[in-house]
């Protein structure tokens, strides 16, 4: 890649007291890319996502990211996860994280909050300016639902959406906080094979549409086959290959992690 | 079915007449030295262990059938009180009602009726500020009466020394205790739950203790007395048009409460606060600065129990640390959990039966603090969510005509 990468993570590792759940490990996301991380339960995947987002303060290593808007380059080790997604990277989780008992517009109105700017005194006061924001609000997270496909739910609470809803609601949320790059960690979890291919078509219209680089773990290799244009493998801690979907399939190393599952698509 | 419920209840109350019968049956006559065997009392256990029993299964298999009957609809079952509360055609006329109920009560019923409302009027205050915290944002704490104090003692103090007004300080007693709020809140911006609420009880215990032991600066448990009631532009009031006064004075915050906090709670702030209340780990990852908003609501939250605190002070005239204990605290939380945590209109009632209650319960003498402890077991197991239970206005989105 010659292009300046957007996330650039050198060297990564992460210390649980004397477990080594990451192993210096490099990964490197450019502009308008679609890269997986892959590795067997228990390779330390979600672990990485954790050290990036700001909710685990990493043991070494250098998390660079360089956000597209103004090209300036910053560490963000051990920053807190706000200010992460303050700085254009959102995230969603494998055990899905909703605010089940708000609805699913709330949910998307609480991504936007930190691009919002009322106080305390614009609360109570609720003058012209914070009426404004708050009406522009709810549009914004409305536009963003029926890019996701889940307008008809708008109203519901949270926890009444089918599963794949859910996860789909976690992406537009994550979406609500505008970022450069969006982190999904095993997006595809429990959808079956209708609502994976739905997903497949989502997240290339995110990329495509709206310039938004994503880094994603997933474990269906059909997805990440199809998706992907990098894809890192990662197994006890350590990056064993990385590459194109095609030089990943004929990896020696990549086919003995997986010894005895499939990686064909 | 039915006679197996009955057996168990049966069984009860053997279980019950074999427990009590030391006591209930068995006396012995220390005068006489003979052993008078009551066995009519045994029988009334026996009986009313039975009764109680099977009234107590059959109403929870009611519950049960009630949950079960949601669950299987799918459509969440809508409260009486909650229907009521959306009804334009009958909030209306309720508030009017109410309005007019306020306005004229000083008038006609006597001083000590209009001082207990005051009481409520404090709670009220106090309830929907520790709604704040516990119901809306979810953190339990235990310490509240804390900040009360602060805003009571913000008051005798200053006024003590320096002569302060009773409006200067409602101002400066209100930001104490917003500061207090701030200083408990940082040690615990990490903790969670059962440990936040043992670590809150702690502070709100220091905090009283300090009053209690530092002499020099809080008089100590003797307190402080002769503490001025509100003045009115250096207008002469005696006792009873200062009652009237600090009623309406009283009427007058609460409706300020009412309003700012019914403002917070809809608001980017009120969402954070609920969004922080369902997942702390969620609702930082989507760029919620966790710190500041639980901060926030702990100022603010504890920003109304100083409110209330200076007008404690100032229509009681005296105060002492025994006013604030533990038992202070846990009757604030009654007040948010009895009326229906989140509920603004809930915590209202709530006010308004914990202190009323207990008042009008008088004719039971000691008694009614059991009877008040039964009422309190018998609405946390048949209405958990409060007796108005929460009606959190949602954002709706309404497709609006481009
Ligand atoms: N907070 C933590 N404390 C201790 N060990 C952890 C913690 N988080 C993850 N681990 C360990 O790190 C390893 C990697 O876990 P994880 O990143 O969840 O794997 P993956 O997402 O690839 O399935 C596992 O052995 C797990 O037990
Ligand atoms: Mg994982």
């Amino acid at each position: 890649m010659d292009m300046e990468p957007i996330l650039d993570v050198k060297q990564l590792t992460m210390d649980f007291g004397g477990l080594r759940a990451l192993d210096s490990v490099d990964l490197d996301v450019s502009q308008g890319e679609i890269v997986a991380l892959i590795g067997p339960n228990g390779a330390g995947k979600t672990t990485f996502f954790n050290c990036i987002t700001g909710i685990y303060d990493p043991t070494g290593g250098d998390i660079m990211i360089t956000a597209p808007k103004n090209g300036r380059t910053q560490r963000i080790n051990g920053i807190k996860p706000n200010l992460v997604t303050e700085k254009g990277l959102a995230r969603t989780f494998q055990n899905i994280r909703l605010f089940q008992n708000m609805t699913v517009l709330e949910n998307v109105m609480i991504g936007c909050h930190c691009r919002m700017k009322a106080g305390i005194l614009g609360a109570v006061l609720r003058g012209i300016s914070t009426r404004r924001e708050e009406e522009a609000v709810i549009q914004k997270s409305y536009s963003i639902l029926k890019k996701i496909g889940l307008e008809k739910y708008v109203n519901e609470f949270a926890k009444n959406l089918p599963y794949g809803a859910q996860r789909r609601l976690e992406i537009a949320r994550a979406m609500a906080t505008e970022p450069f790059m969006l982190l999904l960690d095993e997006p595809a979890a429990g959808m079956n094979p209708q609502e994976t291919r739905e997903l497949d078509e989502l997240i290339v219209k995110i990329c495509e549409t709206e310039g938004i680089s994503i880094l994603l773990i997933e474990h269906d290799m059909k997805l990440v086959m199809s998706l992907s244009d990098r894809i890192f493998v990662m197994d006890y801690g350590k990056k064993i290959a990385q590459g194109t979907p095609a030089e990943i399939r004929k990896n020696p190393a990549v086919i003995k992690a997986y010894l005895g599952e499939e990686i064909d698509a | 079915m039915l006679v197996n419920e009955l057996k168990k209840s049966f069984l009860i109350s053997l279980w019950f007449m074999f427990l009590t019968f030391p006591i209930m049956v068995i006396r012995v006559n220390t005068v006489e030295n003979i052993i008078q065997w009551r066995w009519a009392n045994l029988f009334f256990v026996g009986i009313g262990s039975f009764v109680l029993s099977a009234l107590w299964r059959y109403l929870i298999r009611r519950k049960e059938q009630g949950i079960k009957k949601t669950e299987v609809d799918g459509v969440a079952r809508v409260t009486l009180s909650q229907r009521l509360l959306r009804e334009r055609r009958f909030t209306i006329p309720a508030l009017i009602v109410i309005a007019i109920v306020a306005l004229a009560f000083p008038f006609v019923f006597s001083l000590y009726q209009t001082n207990i409302m005051i009481t409520a009027l404090i709670y009220v205050l106090l309830g929907l500020g520790l709604n704040i915290v516990v119901g809306v944002a979810g953190l339990l704490d235990l310490g509240y009466a804390a900040f009360y104090l602060v805003g009571a003692y913000s008051y005798a103090l200053l006024n003590y020394h320096f002569g302060f007004g009773f409006w200067t300080v409602l101002g400066l007693g209100a930001g104490m205790a917003a500061l207090f709020g701030i200083i408990l809140g940082f040690p615990v911006l990490r903790l969670r739950g059962d440990y936040l609420a043992i670590v809150t009880l702690g502070f709100g215990e220091i905090i009283r203790l300090i009053m209690e032991n530092w002499n020099e600066f809080s008089f100590g448990p003797s307190g402080i007395a002769n503490i001025p009631r509100p003045g009115f532009f250096g207008v002469e009031m005696n006792f009873e048009q200062v009652t009237v006064y600090v009623y309406f004075l009283m009427i007058a915050l609460s409706l300020f409460t009412i309003f700012v906090v019914n403002r917070l709670q809809n608001s980017r702030i009120g969402r954070a606060w609920i969004a922080l209340r369902e997942d702390e780990v969620a609702c930082q990852a989507m760029g919620i600065d966790k710190r500041k908003t639980k901060l926030m609501a702990f100022a603010l939250g504890a920003t109304w129990a100083g409110f209330a605190g200076v007008v404690f002070a100032a229509k009681t005239t005296f105060i002492n640390p025994a006013s604030f204990t533990l038992w202070e605290s846990i009757n604030i939380l009654c007040v948010v959990v009895l009326g229906g945590m989140g509920s603004i209109v809930g915590v209202i009632v709530g006010a308004f039966i914990l202190i009323l209650l207990p008042e009008y319960l008088r004719f039971l003498s000691e008694y009614r603090i059991l009877a008040f402890g039964t009422v309190l077991v018998l609405m946390m197991v048949f209405r958990p969510g409060g007796i108005v239970e929460t009606v959190r206005r949602t954002y709706q989105y309404e497709e609006a005509d481009h």
